[in-house]
């Protein structure tokens, strides 16, 4: 990370100052699975992408993408690609990741789409960069092109940098790539060390919270108590004669002390919060009414899935199943820094979209969005849209305030607990019945949420614009359509139903601020309709692995089934009392990763405490680049939606968020791990890429619930399974 | 003026004697290994050795450190030599994120420094104040189950 | 006379107090139990905290295993699952009535007084019908008990004849008709099932409840478990509706967050009946009588104390300002992050710094996975002569009393248990 570059400068005229060998793409390369006219991935939205993969005069070899690294791993795995395809060892490759002056736009590093959008992209790239090396090696050695070695950077024994150097092309990649046959592959689909974890494990400038530039001063924010609170009177005269306050900024509802030190800021703004009096407005409903609530609340229905004679039949079984306001909750809390310096703002920040984020800030500051730059640099990890562009925001309204000086800002944790937006609660009723030969005959389902996207893009979107002496206001919430879908995403069963209906009521009024929460609503569709196979498969009294089986038709969904519950050894598994298997599965979105998941817990009937035992996992995520770092993801989902499904629930009263740390909002925490975690991935060399990030999610949330249900005989279907809900449930 | 130790080395410092800790290592001895995580001792991001015990130093003011061996993430190795803990963190790629790791490594380093070859659940029950969101535990787990087993 | 020659005379005297055994009989399978019953017997189970001691860290329900440190060694809460070779699965109703009565197992062996016996006797026959039906229904758990580890000369089990013989009252709770029927059920169950007289009344050395001094403060695993009657050392007089609200969630804004041995006892008090709790309440605000002009100021004052911040002198202040003013002296506004001002705790103003110490050193978790108050502990942050210091400052900026003389005993004795 160099943080020079604070001016901020055009990705063009970086790429012309660069010189050397640059890619563009004009043409759609040849890629599976895309569409005539359509581009694949990334290059859809940048068709004049101008540079992905540049090779110096000087031999380096840079790599830019519009994604950013979220802990993820993806650094490692785009640069596995792009090693593979171009022929020289990962550590020659430098990425340069998410920076509105030097790379494309790839809008948000979300919804798992990375490794299709950027990795696809840069795979085609590599291939191509490649052939032109070859080409320009062909003709200086007069040599056919195909008669070439090419080898660790060198073709017949000549550097890349040398064939580049003193050419200044700039070429258009071609429709085809001279893709490198899977069969050969040195690089991918082989466990490479993530390339960024000795700096985090040694103290290294790595996160944006360690960023230091010279004459950086300190800021924090007075948040409001809640959502609307109003400041009716805030004497700051005595804070600004605290030790090191360099200034207090206020406008309107938004109040931040800048100080030389951190501690030193902390100190104000505790100081500013003893001062401060606020009126508080907003009345927040019945937290214990939620569920009763959504459904009355205005919404936009949509019949989302419509197959054959749905609803005719009785609608023998039905069950309703709920899920709380859940966190991102991440373990740092957000940060920026910011500096406006010569008219022109610089923010570094770890939003998940710096494109989107630069159009919010320029309109918030009501400055030219060309007078913007943000650069992303890693925070803790998100897991969503949190805090991150609030925090950045944050920073440009300050660093406004103090022209020249670099300013930091990090929120504290009762603002991140406090303050991010929630996954939304849903609500979800499922119906359905068996036919005589053991199919499901009828399956209805219909799911209320809020929206799951309130991400900048617009500046109503950033809590501190609400505060201003001229606010800003959230516009209307817009579904997210589907195939992908929002609060819908996986709500139509990938399995075959002789009849099915799903419909989708969008609720449009948001009483607590909410938006994207890994997996959006697959994670409560998935809990919701795979408990309901697991109802279904009761009735047809069959097992619930191959009643599933016997709806499913994609044989890579039957593969990671059958792997999972063999590898689980789910039909020689003995019951015992107090002690229960469950099992499921999804494809997530129903066209990326498949993912199957059986799951053993132990139950105490008298404390209502889940203990989890062994969890088996089987993934399909398409070609696999880096298999580790799959297996990290899926390892890492599946803990943390254990998390979200036996502890966490957002808690608020009337005017106030109240659970605003991690004594009020418990997480997981090391005595309540399963037992053991596995992870079996199947790999498909040669098909396209299909994420990870968000596949374990849903699944291992019904998985739970399912064995609970199967050690118990007692179904759990409202979220999350504390000890006192499920002992409740359990009776004496 | 408060004089600390800090991986070996007396550190000068001119701050509040109430200061925590951690805002001193970051902000003034610019060191990155301890994270601001909760400020509350509640999450462990924070956590250095204080006279070889794990410390949460987001709750820890420097008045009570005079004296006292300091030891951060930075004074058990470097990117180019890195301490045993950190050496099985990397074997294990036991981090996504890796925010909450150099705690986790700390708190790895007091329990190995007492208790040399700990049993699972040992590990389990000394790791319990540090929280990681990316679900990373299982790798931790094997990390310092990996440490142990280290010279 | 030595303790131990009044001992060994009693144990001479009563060696051969045990009753017969009751005969072995399986416990009623569940389906044959009237669920009402059960249900019942599961919400007096909870106002008895029966789940707190005889249940290990992370083990199985009521299979027995938690330690019980007392100044006459460690006691291990037994396995009361209905497994018929480890547990009580061959106790009648009547041995399990017996050894709630009188202190005898079903071989009619005594049991140690470490089984608060002394107040289950006072239960009634219909509640004790309810606790059998719902113990004896829970999932059988093998697991042999833990043989408890006690100094001589108490692991002589025949003196507990003597115990008994000069500190046990058997007998059935005999209601107040001058009082409330609420009054009376509250009595019933404070004196009764809730055993609270166990950890907050004083007890003399052989274990004996000091019956003139009831209520007067106690010991509980190295916690002081305050005085609930007029002695009450809160700084603000508690109100029946302020315990009720303590004793459901382990927290009231002005008093107290339960910790230690109480927090157990709050945990399961959220699984009892409302009413019954509430008629704790009402019983234990009457214990206490209606507070006194003087202690009407003097809680005035700590409330205006707990909003202001505290005075800085010394290094036990500086420790306080640096390690405890951030969450206690700001309040940290209402929510899950607020800290107890500590002008309002009892831990300043209790006769013992024990209390103090375990928190201070120990800090405060919710239980695994359920949301409340969390608190670090400073054991290994903070050295010794901090502890003394910030110990030294608290009681006088907080609790205004005289300096406590236990401090270095106290501390070195935590010390040692955490080892």
């Amino acid at each position: 990370m160099n943080p020079r570059g604070a001016r901020p400068m055009n990705r063009r005229s970086f790429i012309a100052r660069s010189g050397a060998l640059v890619v563009s793409f004009s043409l759609l390369p040849h890629l599976a699975g895309a569409q005539a006219g359509k581009l694949p991935g990334s290059l859809n939205n940048e068709p004049m992408l101008d540079a992905w993969i540049r090779v110096g005069a000087d031999g380096r070899i840079t790599v830019f993408t519009g994604k950013a690294e979220l802990g993820q791993g993806i650094k490692t795995a785009l640069i596995q690609v792009a090693a593979e395809e171009l022929l020289v060892e990962p550590s020659r490759i430098e990425l340069v990741t998410a920076d509105t002056a030097r790379t494309p736009d790839e809008q948000y590093t979300a919804g798992s789409q990375s490794m299709q959008e950027s990795g696809t992209a840069i795979l085609h790239a590599a291939a191509q960069t490649r052939a032109l090396l070859a080409d320009l090696a062909a003709k200086r050695l007069g040599v056919p092109a195909e008669r070439l070695t090419i080898r660790d950077g060198t073709v017949n024994g000549v550097a890349y940098g040398e064939l580049v150097a003193g050419q200044a092309l700039h070429v258009r990649a071609q429709p085809q790539s001279p893709l490198r046959d899977p069969a050969v592959r040195t690089v991918m689909g082989k466990p490479l060390a993530r390339v960024d974890i000795p700096a985090k494990l040694t103290g290294q400038v790595i996160y944006v919270q360690d960023l230091r530039l010279p004459g950086m001063v300190h800021a924090r924010v007075l948040r409001p108590p809640g959502y609307g609170a109003r400041l009716r009177a805030l004497d700051t005269a005595a804070v600004t004669s605290m030790p090191g306050v360099v200034k207090v900024v206020r406008d309107g509802n938004f109040v931040a002390v800048v100080a030389e030190r951190e501690f030193q800021a902390i100190a104000a703004m505790r100081a500013l919060a003893k001062a401060a009096q606020w009126d508080e407005r907003t009345k927040l409903p019945d937290s214990k009414q939620i569920h009763e609530l959504l459904p009355t609340l205005p919404s936009q229905n949509t019949v989302i899935h419509d197959n054959g004679k749905s609803g005719t039949g009785p609608g023998l079984i039905e069950a309703d199943y709920r899920r709380p306001y859940q966190m991102h909750a991440s373990i740092g809390p957000s940060c920026a820094v910011g500096l406006y310096r010569d008219e022109t703002l610089t923010l570094w920040t770890h939003s998940q979209g710096v494109y989107p984020l630069r159009g919010a800030i320029a309109e918030m500051t009501v400055m030219p969005k060309e007078r913007v730059r943000c650069i992303h640099m890693e925070g803790a990890g998100c897991y969503g849209h949190n805090a991150a562009d609030d925090a950045a925001a944050d920073a440009a309204l300050v660093a406004r305030a103090l022209p020249g000086r670099p300013v930091r800002v990090q929120w504290m944790r009762e603002d991140e607990h406090g303050w991010e937006p929630y996954g939304p609660a849903m609500l979800s009723k499922a119906r359905g019945h068996v036919s005589a030969e053991g199919k499901v005959e009828d399956f209805q389902y219909e799911v209320w949420s809020n929206t799951h996207s309130t991400r900048p893009g617009p500046a109503g979107y950033l809590a501190p614009a609400w505060h201003l002496e001229k606010p800003f206001t959230p516009p209307p919430p817009r579904a997210i359509p589907q195939p992908t879908g929002g609060g819908d995403r996986n709500a139509i069963p990938l399995y075959k139903f002789a009849n099915s209906r799903v419909v989708h009521h969008f609720v449009t009024e948001m009483p607590l601020r909410v938006s994207a929460l890994r997996a959006l609503g697959a994670y409560m569709n998935i809990f919701s309709i795979e408990s309901f196979m697991d109802e279904l498969a009761a009735a047809a009294h069959a097992d619930p692995v191959e009643f599933r089986l016997r709806h499913l038709e994609d044989p890579r969904a039957q593969a990671v089934v059958r792997t999972a519950a063999e590898r689980f050894g789910w039909p020689a598994w003995k019951k015992q009392p107090g002690r229960g298997r469950g099992f499921a599965f999804a494809r997530y979105k129903n066209l990326a990763a498949y993912t199957a998941i059986a799951c053993e817990v132990d139950v105490d009937r008298d404390s209502g405490r889940v203990r989890v035992g062994r969890v088996v996992a089987a993934n399909d995520s398409g070609d696999i680049v880096n298999p580790d770092g799959i297996v990290n993801q899926i390892e890492g989902g599946i803990v943390q939606s254990l998390s979200w499904t036996l502890h966490e629930a957002v808690s608020f009263d009337r005017t106030r968020i109240t659970s605003r740390d991690w004594g009020g909002y418990p997480i997981l925490r090391f005595p309540d791990l399963p037992e053991s975690v596995e992870v079996h991935l199947i790999n498909r060399p040669g098909q396209p890429f299909l994420g990870t990030g968000e596949a374990a999610q849903g699944p291992t949330a019904a998985a739970l619930a399912n064995a609970i249900a199967d050690a118990t005989g007692t179904r759990m279907r409202e979220l999350p399974f504390t000890a006192a809900r499920v002992r409740q449930a359990l009776g004496a | 003026m408060i004089s600390l130790n800090v991986n070996g080395k007396a550190e000068e410092l001119d701050a509040d004697p109430a200061t925590p800790l951690l805002y001193v290592l970051r902000d003034q001895l610019r060191l990155n290994g301890a994270k601001f995580g909760c400020g509350l001792g509640q999450c462990g991001a924070c956590t250095v050795l204080v006279d070889g015990r794990a410390v949460f130093s987001c709750v820890t003011p420097i008045s009570t450190l005079a004296g006292r061996r300091i030891t951060t993430l930075e004074g058990l190795g470097t990117p180019d030599k890195p301490g045993r803990v950190q050496r099985a963190f990397i074997a294990e790629q036991a981090a996504q994120c890796g925010y909450c790791i150099p705690g986790m490594i700390m708190q790895a380093q007091a329990l190995l420094e007492r208790t040399p070859h700990p049993s699972a659940a040992e590990i389990r029950k000394h790791m319990s104040g540090n929280l990681c969101r990316c679900g990373t535990h299982m790798r931790i787990l094997r990390a310092v189950e990996r440490a142990s087993r280290e010279p | 006379m030595p303790r131990f020659a009044v001992i060994a005379s009693l144990a001479a005297v009563c060696a051969a107090c045990a009753s017969d055994p009751v005969a072995p009989d399986a416990v009623p399978a569940k389906a044959s139990v009237d669920p009402a019953l059960i249900a019942r017997g599961a919400e007096l189970a909870a106002i008895g905290n029966c789940q707190a001691c005889h249940t290990a860290e992370g083990g199985r329900s009521f299979a027995g295993g938690r330690p019980l440190e007392t100044p006459f060694g460690t006691f291990y809460g037994t396995n009361i699952t209905p497994d018929p070779d480890t547990g009580i699965g061959r106790w009648s109703e009547d041995a399990f009535k017996r050894a709630l009565r009188e202190g005898v197992d079903r071989e009619g062996r005594h049991l140690y007084p470490a089984f608060p016996y002394e107040y289950y006797t006072r239960l009634t026959d219909e509640d004790i019908r309810a606790l059998y039906a719902y113990i004896a229904t829970r999932e059988p758990v093998r697991e042999p008990n833990r043989p408890h580890e006690l100094h001589a000369p108490f692991n002589m089990r025949a003196l507990v004849g003597s115990w008994k013989a000069l500190y046990f009252e058997r007998g059935v709770f005999q209601p107040d008709p001058a009082r409330s029927a609420q009054w009376n059920r509250g009595a019933y169950l404070v004196n009764g099932l809730g055993h609270c007289g166990a950890c907050h009344t004083p007890r003399n050395f052989l274990g004996g409840e000091k019956k003139e001094e009831l209520f007067n403060g106690g010991v509980a695993e190295g916690w002081h478990g305050p005085a609930l009657n007029a002695r009450s050392p809160a700084p603000v007089p508690w109100t029946a509706e302020q315990l009720f609200k303590y004793l459901r969630s382990g927290l009231d804004d002005v008093h107290a967050i339960a910790a230690g041995p109480m927090e157990p006892v709050v945990r399961n008090l959220a699984r009892a009946p409302e009413e019954d709790v509430r008629a704790m309440a009402t019983y234990l605000e009457a214990l206490a009588g209606p507070p006194s002009a003087e202690r009407r100021k003097k809680a005035d004052a700590a409330l205006a104390q707990a909003t202001s911040a505290a005075r800085a002198n010394g290094g036990g202040a500086e420790v306080y300002a640096g390690t405890c003013a951030v969450c206690h002296d700001r309040g940290r506004e209402a929510g899950s992050g607020g800290a107890l001002p500590l002008a309002l705790g009892t831990a300043m103003t209790i006769p013992t710094s024990s209390n103090l110490l375990r928190i201070t050193l120990e800090g405060i978790a919710p239980p695994e996975g359920e949301p409340g108050r969390a608190m670090p502990g400073f054991a290994d942050a903070l050295t010794d002569g901090q502890v003394k210091d910030l110990a030294a400052y608290i009681r006088s900026e907080f609790g205004g009393a005289a300096a406590w003389s236990d401090v270095a005993d106290e501390l070195k004795k935590i010390r040692e248990e955490r080892k």
